[in-house]
């Protein structure tokens, strides 16, 4: 068991070291009669609620990414999605159905880079390359960047005030992470997510059908695009027409400092979520610690090509060997 | 023979792994002659010539080319002393154009160096007409035919100097009339003092072409003579004659009812047409033939990837309609693939996901998956099948080519298929691992499952089939009974009698 979560356990323990590593800066503030910094609870809530969309985001590119395929138009997705919930929640709908029309939208577009994939056999970069350009310049053809004010009262944090609201965010998250996460080992079609991924064409010799299952992997990865960006929507008064931008690149690296294969077929949800946790923590460290902000970056692509790094040292002499024989 | 030595191997021993591939193998060839190599899939050409062209290293003997010893050969060094390949199929780079392709390889590999198109063009032009071929040298090379093709491959070794020619089945894919351009240009070389050895499954060719003639057997020299002296009869029995070696452990089983028949089967895409054949309950049915003749293509089409588009397949007299792999497996037919590093197995799958990958419905609980379940069943599977592995959980991967296969062979089995295709089997696995393969089919077999086998190996085939389906251009030439099946037999009706059919390019 700990041989299979390697990968997940060593992302981990960076993970708690910076946690311990911000608990002495806390802990040395509040012996100078200072006050809590990371671990002040209102900072952690705010910290863990404003991640929670980018954890709905990763677990749909975890499945993406475990099919050795990769959706870089999930930021452009991000957008219109919030913006379809506003307007439509504007227009009245119940936020039930708003939650739907969103999720729908997400996944309509999924399905449009799935077809494109599966269907047509193109590489899944240079389609989502093209859709995040096509999605992202049609909002801005048809919203021209304009802001969704004046939502119902019912519209942020769903209509339950601040406390319950974020709670619901957050719960809402867990709730899918787990049920992906449970889904992925304990189904039939998490094998063979994980069988296409490995290699397609020993799971097409083997029976199964990995076209759809790649389009299928799209479809969920909208469809977990349109909840996310309702979850980032309902924290603020107005719909950013921008809250998606770079979300892709985020979610990429989130997975992939987590332990997924880029390759495809090896990788876990838990790690995805390690990633998520770990990458989200790197900004606040960085202010606490006192040191300028502009490393955020810096320090998250050291992290990820660390990751990377770790994941090609550690392979390359299976797989030279199962190559040579 | 006043002719100059081009080449002289002497001694040529090489072993992989406890397989021996050429034991104490003597050969040469002369300027200005054609030098047939002939043997059975797996008598040992290959890595002959593997050796020849630096590939391999051979353990013992010796190389001379021209009279100097070679130590240390390797691809570069003997493109370096004139020596060049042409196989069945052209190793060329579709994207350029020919007089690209054969500057690759002739020019200085200076980055830096400036192309000079004017050179490149006219000299591909000057090759090409020494061997009397009309091509355009601005064409690309994918818009070539085969038989262009391979002639631009000639043309670019006549570039690089070449005096050791190696034609690896070269008319394999042609027709007649392009044979005969081929020879045309063969003789055109000789006259120009290119040696050649020369290739080919067909017998029937070499009279013409060929000087001396050359047979491997098990890796082991039969004998070189000269063309002229032997027969067609006389080659046979030198690729041939030998007494099976290997114990088949093959069991008596009584022959159940027919389970998977197919009539007039054809697939335009892979060359394959007319295939007529069934198999019995009980029954292994060898699937004979040469590299190319359609063994592999027909399991292909049976198993859905190249899909028939003339014939029908019935599965326990019903008309079926296989369409895609899912489906064949639906159907209950399973089809172990000839590549099996590839994709008879994931390698990143522990032995346990591997087993189970055709059969989670079974040990599913309302679709989720049982772990206690899959654990029993693959454990099952590696003591019943002795598949060596340290558990269940290890990646296949990790696991040798025979316990790869094994696994691979767990799968269709857990599955409970209605008929079996094996594509080779036992191809590139050990000797222990292939008799316990060999007591598996006779075991399952016994059980009543009807096996397709494709085998290279004539011992194999003539081993282990009841009966015996020789395959030859694409279609079935000729169906032997255990009883009537003789390597000659055999052999006589995959090289197609005589002129024989030949695939359409």
């Amino acid at each position: 068991m700990m041989g299979r979560y390697r990968r997940e356990l060593s992302v981990l323990a960076a993970y708690l070291v910076l946690l311990l590593i911000l608990a002495v800066r806390d802990f040395l503030a509040v012996l100078r009669g200072g006050h809590l910094g990371f671990y002040d609870l209102g900072h952690l809530r705010a910290l863990i609620v404003s991640n929670a969309p980018l954890l709905v985001a990763a677990v749909g590119m975890t499945l993406v990414i475990l099919a050795r395929q990769i959706d870089i138009s999930i930021g452009s997705q991000f957008c219109i999605c919030g913006v379809v919930a506003g307007l439509l929640s504007k227009a009245g709908l119940p936020m039930p159905l708003v939650a739907l029309a969103s999720v729908l939208t997400g996944a309509g577009m999924g399905a449009a880079n799935g077809a494109l994939v599966a269907g047509l056999g193109l590489p899944s970069i240079v389609v989502t390359l093209a859709t995040y350009a096509m999605f992202r310049e049609s909002l801005r053809w048809a919203r021209e960047g304009e802001f969704v004010h004046d939502l119902p009262a019912g519209f942020q944090w769903f209509g339950t005030g601040q406390q319950a609201g974020q709670w619901l965010v957050v719960g809402i998250a867990l709730v899918v992470f787990l049920a992906f996460a449970w889904g992925l080992r304990h189904l039939r079609i998490g094998r063979d997510v994980y069988a296409t991924g490995s290699d397609a064409e020993a799971a097409r010799l083997a029976g199964l059908r990995p076209r759809r299952v790649v389009f299928g992997v799209f479809v969920v990865m909208g469809a977990l695009v349109g909840l996310a960006a309702l979850l980032n929507a309902v924290r603020f008064p107005d719909v950013d027409p921008n809250a998606g931008t770079g979300k892709e690149l985020q979610a990429i690296a989130a997975v992939v400092v987590g332990g997924v294969a880029i390759s495809g077929g090896r990788g876990t949800l838990a790690g995805s979520l390690v990633g998520v946790a770990l990458l989200g923590t790197i900004g606040p460290a960085l202010s606490f610690l006192h040191t300028q902000p502009q490393w955020e970056k810096a320090i998250q692509g050291v992290i990820i090509l660390a990751a990377v790094a770790t994941d090609a040292l550690h392979y390359r002499p299976s797989r030279a060997r199962s190559a040579a024989e | 023979m006043a002719a100059q030595t081009l080449l002289q191997l002497t001694g040529i021993s090489k072993t992989f792994g406890g397989v021996r591939a050429l034991q104490g193998v003597s050969f040469d060839l002369r300027a200005g002659e054609v030098h047939a190599l002939i043997g059975e899939n797996g008598a040992g050409k290959s890595t002959l010539i593997k050796i020849i062209t630096g590939a391999y290293q051979p353990d013992e003997g010796t190389l001379q080319v021209q009279g100097q010893p070679i130590i240390d050969n390797d691809p570069s060094r003997a493109h370096a002393l004139g020596i060049a390949a042409i196989y069945q199929q052209p190793a060329l780079f579709p994207d350029l154009t020919v007089a690209e392709n054969i500057a690759l390889g002739l020019e200085p590999p200076r980055a830096w160096r400036r192309v000079r198109w004017g050179e490149r063009r006219t000299r591909a032009e000057q090759l090409l007409k020494r061997i009397g071929a009309a091509i355009s040298t601005d064409t690309e090379v994918r818009r070539l035919t085969m038989p262009e093709q391979q002639l631009v491959e000639i043309a670019r070794s006549l570039g690089a100097d070449a005096r050791v020619l190696i034609l690896d089945e070269p008319t394999a894919s042609l027709s007649d009339q392009e044979v005969e351009n081929l020879f045309r240009v063969i003789r055109e070389l000789k006259e120009h003092g290119v040696g050649m050895i020369y290739i080919s499954h067909r017998l029937e060719e070499l009279p013409q072409i060929a000087d001396r003639v050359t047979a491997l057997r098990d890796g082991a020299l039969v004998r070189t003579c000269r063309m002229s002296e032997v027969s067609r009869a006389d080659l046979i029995r030198m690729m041939v004659g030998r007494e099976l070696s290997a114990v088949f452990p093959k069991i008596e089983v009584p022959r159940g009812d027919v389970v998977l028949e197919v009539r007039d089967l054809g697939c335009r895409e892979s060359g394959v047409h007319d295939v007529s054949l069934n198999v019995r309950a009980g029954e292994i049915l060898g699937l004979a033939g040469l590299v190319g003749a359609g063994r592999t293509e027909l399991a292909r089409i049976l198993f859905g990837l190249t899909p028939a588009d003339a014939g029908e397949i019935r599965l326990r007299g019903r008309l079926v309609t296989v369409d895609s792999p899912a489906r064949a497996v639906q159907l209950g037919i399973a089809y172990l693939p000839e590549d099996r590093r590839r994709h008879g197995v994931i390698l990143d799958m522990p032995v346990s996901a591997n087993t189970t990958l055709g059969v989670l419905r079974t040990i599913s609980n309302l679709g989720f998956l049982s772990f206690d379940r899959e654990h029993d069943l693959a454990a099952d599977f590696v003591s019943r099948l002795g598949i060596k592995t340290p558990s269940v959980e290890t990646p296949v991967g990790n696991l040798s080519g025979g316990n790869q296969q094994k696994v691979a062979l767990a799968r269709w089995l857990a599955a409970k298929p209605a008929v079996l295709i094996l594509d080779e089997p036992t191809q590139g696995v050990d000797v222990g691992a292939k008799a316990e393969i060999h007591r598996l089919m006779g075991e399952l077999a016994g059980q009543g499952l009807p096996i397709v086998m494709i085998s290279s190996e004539l011992p194999e085939i003539l081993g282990m089939s009841d009966r015996i389906a020789v395959l030859h251009g694409g279609t079935v030439a000729g169906i032997l009974d255990r009883a009537a099946a003789t390597q000659e037999a055999v052999l006589e009706l995959a090289l197609g009698h005589g002129a024989g059919k030949r695939v359409p390019s």
